[in-house]
């Protein structure tokens, strides 16, 4: 029950689709067909078929994975039956076009769909590695409690910063009010501010701190640098999970475009048959 | 005032406004006097809009007043109009100050002088009419008030509140939104309130919300301050006003001033009326508080049935027809002689009074069963109790051979075991020929466990008899067992409580009958968690065998009972059962290896101690997830909220995580559930399964949201409609797969965009009726989700690091 999409029911999936891949490598490489083997050749509407069938059935799990409390199956195998069937894809398909690429109407049915099995790997090796880095970054702090001691610290560096010089005051003070956390989507991405109001704040204490009697400078300094660190947690916090995401805006939309390519490209063959 | 009335009713609360009601039906002359100028003084003078319950639920009203649970104004609102409608004769302003019986007639002195002639007298006082008061120095100061009708009349007041009991504490928690409040507990803790006040009052405390003094009482009252005598002396607290609610006692003087006697002179005490509520004078009657009915609805029947005494119509009690429905299968047997039935023949019922007997068969279920019908299974979660009226039923102590039985006959009782450790029945239960049966729930038996002391006895001894017999030395027959059964004894442990300790002396050995616990050592000065023992084991037989000190400490996980066994009757019975001991033996054995292996991986002791403070050893069904695995997608929470209205039951991101073991808020279905524990509308059920559920019933008081532990019960309005995923994809239909409702949506809600329908509260029910289980488990698309019982949560522990 419990284990990785990877190998979930000991690689049942991962059989199944090199099952699939091997008959269908075994008969392409056994097949002569009248002239360069394509799409128009028996095995070539076969495996076109195939391919096409599991086109439509990987687009399904969209629909899947929204459909709660129906079905005998767990979500996980379909996933895991959606990755291994889905790499399997890539090969049926290519078989199927018999090596023939070219600038055509077909070969967007073809980029399309590799876009979308190559995302979907990189969604995956996503999904298998970030995870632990997710939990591991946290330390069993959720977002909420993080958000919650930068606040708690941001008061207090109010508070110490008033019987500063005026200088370190503002510096503090823009640390509380201007450092941002989040952003556009490539701020999220980046996962780090080099601009960050609060490190140059941080660096600016640190430069003027000094062994003399100075406790407030010195408290100072030790808030900034918790919540510096803070901040760098939260912000690997959410590059991570922008990552764990990002992926499918290439994915599900290419998917779609597949889809639509798909389509066209039966409609063709069969149009001008 | 020549005319003689034929009923005088004194009070108009729920009982003397009932008579009167029912007696200006009928037609009879009567008169309801009422002591100020409104009616039901009590209710009226409750704080402004509390909700007031309408228990036993079971109870019929039978009376021309309605009632329904509600707010106070609804109720008071419903009593005026119907009291108006029906022209029953109220006199106002009328304080009574005595009655006297002249002859036949009674005489009833009134403060203003008048006095008001009757054939009968019907003394429907109550006891708040009598509040106690305080009685030290300055307590007759202004600054001292014994009710609070509107909390919010008060702000920015510091206000000492005075009395720890129910009333004292919801006006404490009302008032502290505006005001500084401080408690005076006369106590150490607060001890015989409700659940629901009990969390209300300790979190307000906690929070700082409201001050506390514990084991204080009221020294002197000064113009602006209370000075209060606590264990370190004296305490001067400056305050603008004190409320004291301090309970309140029979008017005895004035009472006894009418002729009736009390049974002592106790200052509780109430006088004793006979099954027609007609007191020692004849002709005077007392119903509601003062005659030992303290409910709402049981004063109103009363006030309906004393009428009907009076004019000499002896009819049957409003619950008749319930319990002749239950008893119909027993037929031609009247109701009577089936209860005399249940005292002669079941010893479990016999220490009960005819009303609290006639009241636990109302809570219960009568089975009559064919031969060879089951009454429950091996397994299932529930936690009513059996007793056997007729015929006999076989308990099947081998699950894997169902001819081996014990049959128990008339009289006996079994399902206790469900009963106090709340886990899965240990055995199948079928009938042995034809059968009568009660079925009496969890929370009756519960109730009469804590109030008569001799029912608690004679369960105990037979439930230690059994647990023994079960769960430490099965098929050793009972005459060996007498001598360890008779020196045992049941002790309790709160959470965290040590049962013994490493290095102790090891003479006494504990069977876990409820809660659990968990194992220790010490290793190289830090506390090294072993293993963890749920209930229906035994422990601290090693060093009991061993003639050795104690190799590791035990704690109570939770709460916790055990049956203690003297270490010398174990060891006799050892020596008399050689495959007894042989089993025993094996046993430790294996828990010598066991203990081994862990202390080689510390880490899995820590993760034992971590889910247990998170509440997984008392679950019987627990969600976590594994944070390796997990994408944080969010599509458990999509699928809870999809099959339950839209509302999720299940908060992933929220709960502690300890290595990548991740407990999100979520229902941990708990053996003894927390949420069950104070339900007015008793709402909360266990299906046999062992899901915790809400049913429609309830009212959305919140109990069990603030008794809940682990915060994971929300109060929800119903949800909004929802179209397919198609309609939304589309057409942007309706709120998002999983998404929560918007709350902006018209469909009956007012301008505030709240329901007109109330709150109601919502919790993980497990996917009880979606066929394939929990939906947060299947629709997790990387196996992340998991559920555990604590049975099996010791192989999680390898899950992480």
């Amino acid at each position: 029950m419990h284990e990785s999409i990877l190998i979930y029911r000991k690689h049942r999936y991962l059989k199944w689709a090199l099952a699939l891949a091997a008959v269908s490598a075994v008969i392409y490489l056994i097949d002569r067909p009248l002239g360069a083997p394509n799409g128009g050749t028996w095995l070539g509407y076969a495996l076109g078929t195939a391919a096409g069938g599991l086109m439509l059935w990987l687009a399904w799990f969209g629909v899947r994975k929204r459909r709660y409390g129906v079905g005998k199956v767990p979500l996980e195998d379909w996933l895991s039956a959606h990755i291994y069937l889905g790499t399997a894809l890539a090969l049926i398909a290519t078989l199927h076009s018999g090596f023939q690429l070219g600038l055509n109407i077909h070969s967007v049915l073809y980029v399309t769909m590799m876009i979308t099995i190559i995302s979907g790997m990189v969604g995956l090796y996503f999904y298998v590695s970030y995870p632990r880095l997710l939990t591991e970054n946290r330390r069993g702090l959720s977002t909420e409690v993080m958000l919650g001691q930068i606040a708690e610290l941001d008061r207090d560096v109010r508070q110490i910063a008033m019987a500063t010089d005026d200088a370190t005051n503002a510096m503090a003070l823009k640390s509380t009010q201007d450092t941002i956390l989040g952003g556009t989507a490539l701020q999220q991405l980046r996962g780090f501010d080099e601009h960050c109001p609060t490190t140059l704040a941080r660096q600016f204490v640190e430069s003027s701190v000094s062994s003399q009697h100075d406790a407030q400078r010195r408290q100072l300094l030790t808030r900034l640098i918790r919540k510096e660190d803070l901040l760098k947690r939260i912000r690997r916090d959410v590059q991570l999970r922008c990552l764990l995401k990002v992926w499918l805006y290439v994915h599900v939309p290419f998917s779609i475009a597949a889809l639509a390519a798909l389509v066209t490209h039966v409609v063709t063959v069969f149009y001008y048959w | 005032m020549g005319d003689v009335y034929k009923i005088a009713i004194v009070g108009s609360g729920p009982g003397g406004l009932s008579a009167a009601a029912h007696a200006a039906k009928l037609g009879v002359r009567h008169v309801l006097l009422e002591r100020t100028d409104h009616l039901s003084d009590t209710i009226y003078k409750y704080q402004k809009g509390k909700y007031v319950m309408s228990t036993p639920d079971v109870l019929p009203l039978r009376a021309d007043v309605t009632f329904n649970a509600g707010k106070r104004e609804t109720i008071l609102d419903a009593w005026n109009k119907q009291i108006a409608d029906v022209k029953a004769n109220v006199r106002y302003n009328a304080d009574v100050t005595a009655v006297n019986k002249d002859g036949e007639i009674f005489k009833i002195k009134l403060a203003d002088g008048a006095v008001i002639e009757a054939e009968a007298v019907v003394l429907a006082i109550g006891l708040q009419g009598n509040l106690n008061k305080l009685r030290c120095e300055g307590a007759g100061l202004p600054l001292v008030q014994y009710q609070l009708d509107d909390p919010d009349e008060y702000e920015a007041e510091t206000i000492v509140v005075i009395g720890a009991g129910d009333a004292g504490i919801e006006n404490a928690i009302a008032l502290s939104k505006q005001n500084t409040v401080i408690m005076v507990n006369r106590s150490s803790e607060f001890a015989r309130i409700k659940q629901g006040n009990l969390s209300l009052i300790t979190n307000a405390i906690e929070k700082g919300d409201i001050q506390c003094y514990f084991s204080a009482e009221t020294h002197k009252i000064e113009e602006k301050a209370i000075i209060l005598q606590t264990a370190d002396g004296q305490a001067r607290v400056a305050c603008d006003r004190i409320i004291a609610r301090l309970g309140a006692a029979a008017p005895r003087k004035f009472v006894e001033s009418c002729g009736i006697k009390f049974p002592n002179e106790d200052r509780t005490s109430l006088p004793e009326v006979s099954p027609t509520y007609e007191s020692n004078v004849p002709g005077l009657y007392i119903i509601g508080a003062l005659g030992g009915y303290p409910l709402i609805k049981q004063a109103i029947n009363q006030g309906f049935e004393v009428v009907e005494y009076i004019l000499g119509n002896p009819i049957a009690p409003a619950d008749q027809p319930l319990i002749e429905r239950k008893f119909a299968g027993l037929k031609p047997a009247t109701v009577e002689e089936v209860l005399a039935e249940i005292r002669d023949v079941i010893p479990v019922w016999h220490s009960l009074n005819p009303l609290q007997l006639r009241e636990a068969m109302l809570d219960s279920e009568m089975h009559v069963l064919k031969t060879g019908a089951t009454v429950f299974k091996r397994n299932d979660y529930t936690s009513s109790f059996f007793t056997v009226l007729r015929g006999t039923v076989g308990i099947q102590i081998d699950a894997n051979d169902p001819k081996k039985m014990i049959t128990l006959g008339p009289g006996a009782f079994f399902g206790e075991m469900g009963l106090i450790s709340g886990r899965r029945r240990s055995a199948t239960v079928v009938t042995v020929g034809d059968c009568v049966l009660f079925e009496t729930p969890r929370r009756t038996m519960l109730k009469l466990i804590g109030s008569v002391d001799s029912l608690r006895r004679t369960l105990d001894q037979v439930a230690i008899m059994r647990q023994v017999q079960t769960h430490l030395a099965p098929g050793v027959p009972v005459a060996d067992l007498m001598e360890l059964v008779e020196t045992a004894e049941i002790q309790k442990f709160k959470a965290g409580d040590v049962i013994f300790a490493q290095g102790d002396k090891g003479d006494h050995m504990h069977l876990i009958r409820s809660g659990s616990c968990t194992v220790s050592m010490r290793v190289g000065g830090k506390d090294v968690v072993l293993s963890y023992v749920p209930s229906g084991n035994y422990i601290g037989e090693m060093a009991l065998l061993s003639d050795m000190p104690r190799s590791a400490t035990v704690k109570a996980a939770h709460a916790t009972e055990t049956v203690c066994i003297k270490g010398e009757s174990f060891k006799t019975l050892l020596e008399r059962n050689a495959p007894l001991k042989a089993s025993v033996e094996a046993k430790f054995r294996q828990r010598i290896k066991a203990n081994e292996q862990m202390q080689k991986q510390p880490e899995a002791g820590s993760i034992i101690e971590f889910l247990i403070a998170q509440g997984v050893g008392e679950g019987t069904d627990v969600l976590l997830i594994d944070e390796s695995l997990c994408v944080h997608c969010d599509n458990c929470e999509k699928a809870c909220a999809e099959t339950h209205g839209g509302i999720s039951r299940l908060d992933r991101e929220a709960g502690p995580t300890f290595a990548t073991l991740h407990v999100p808020t979520s229902c941990r279905h708990c053996e003894h559930p927390h949420c069950m524990s104070d339900c007015p509308p008793n709402a909360i059920h266990r299906t046999p399964g062992g899901e915790v559920y809400i049913d429609d019933s309830c009212i959305g008081c919140g109990n069990c949201e603030r008794n809940c532990p682990y915060k994971v019960i929300q109060l929800a309005y119903p949800p909004d409609e929802k179209f397919n995923i198609f309609s939304w994809l589309l057409f942007g239909k309706g709120p998002a797969p999983g998404e929560a409702m918007s709350y902006k949506s018209k469909n009956g809600r007012d301008d505030h965009g709240h329901s007109e329908k109330t709150k109601r509260a919502v919790k993980c029910d497990m996917c009880k009726g979606i066929p394939g289980g929990a939906s947060c488990v299947r629709a997790c698309p990387t196996g992340a989700a998991l559920r555990v019982s604590p049975e099996e949560f010791m192989s999680v522990t390898t899950l992480s690091g």
